[in-house]
């Protein structure tokens, strides 16, 4: 069975890879943060995977949720011009 | 015969992810993306219980739950935001 | 006994999945938002509840945090995808030219 583990790792990894390339190459802001938040979400599985629950939970509170929380309510606030 | 299921029980989770992924890379407007987040974000929440069964640690359903209270609180802010936006 | 409930759980969770990847497929086929919505969160809630009662028929002493967890995505899920169709809808996104019926603007007047 850990060999299904490292494959699901392996899609993981590549589909973290994709997330971080759409956040680099779309032009609009609010894309690449919910990018970023993917990113984030995809490492803490991946820290799941190498059997660290606590830091993959503290990912997933704090990279994935609080982050793009707080990103969209500034960008919200600054109403970031024609890249928004 | 259960580890054949268990098998093809990931393969196509496996195959929906990476039909998600393709959404998200290429979809034409933001509201695609965030559908492609969302899907994504359940399909990993599947991820994680496997993960949990395979491991047979119990631990690591605590993360699903977390994670299950969360992706729908961003879902939620983007939507907020792209529905003012505009 | 713990092998039959085994094979249970081995088929629920074939059968979940199973709907996870129609759900993937209508995300890349389908040709507008709603549709996608449609068929991104309405069958891969159905696919994650029939995985995560698979998974407790094969470990029947994880089936409360089980229940917590499929009674928060039945709670948040449908939640999320109505936020996105409704801001989706408000913001006058596209439909496609296949629309037969369309309530909303019958309704309400024609938005544009």
């Amino acid at each position: 069975m850990s060999s299904l583990l490292t494959a699901m790792a392996l899609v993981i990894a590549t589909a973290a890879i994709g997330a971080a390339f759409v956040a680099i190459s779309v032009n609009r802001i609010s894309i690449a943060i919910l990018a970023a938040g993917a990113v984030s979400l995809l490492a803490s599985v991946l820290f799941l995977l190498l059997a660290a629950p606590d830091v993959a939970m503290t990912e997933a509170a704090i990279g994935s949720g609080l982050t793009t929380f707080l990103f969209f309510f500034v960008l919200g606030r600054i109403r970031g011009g024609k890249y928004d | 015969m259960v580890d054949m299921l268990i098998y093809l029980a990931a393969a196509l989770a496996g195959i929906a992810f990476l039909m998600a992924l393709y959404r998200f890379v290429k979809g034409p407007l933001a509201y695609d993306r965030v559908i492609a987040f969302d899907v994504m974000t359940i399909i990993t929440i599947t991820c994680i219980i496997m993960t949990a069964m395979i491991t047979g640690r119990g631990i690591y359903l605590d993360v699903a739950l977390v994670y299950a209270l969360l992706s729908f609180m961003g879902v939620i802010v983007i939507a907020r935001y792209l529905e003012r936006s505009s | 006994m713990q092998t039959l409930l085994d094979i249970i759980g081995g088929i629920l969770l074939v059968s979940g999945t199973t709907f996870l990847m129609l759900g993937g497929l209508g995300l890349v086929r389908m040709p507008d938002i709603f549709n996608r919505i449609q068929a991104g969160t309405k069958a891969t809630t159905l696919g994650t509840l029939l995985t995560l009662a698979g998974i407790g028929f094969m470990h029947p002493e994880w089936s409360v945090k089980l229940l917590l967890i499929g009674l928060f995505l039945l709670f948040t899920n449908p939640l999320s995808s109505h936020v996105l169709a409704r801001s989706a809808e408000r913001s006058g996104v596209d439909k496609t030219p296949k629309t037969r019926i369309d309530a909303f603007a019958e309704d309400h007047g024609d938005p544009s």
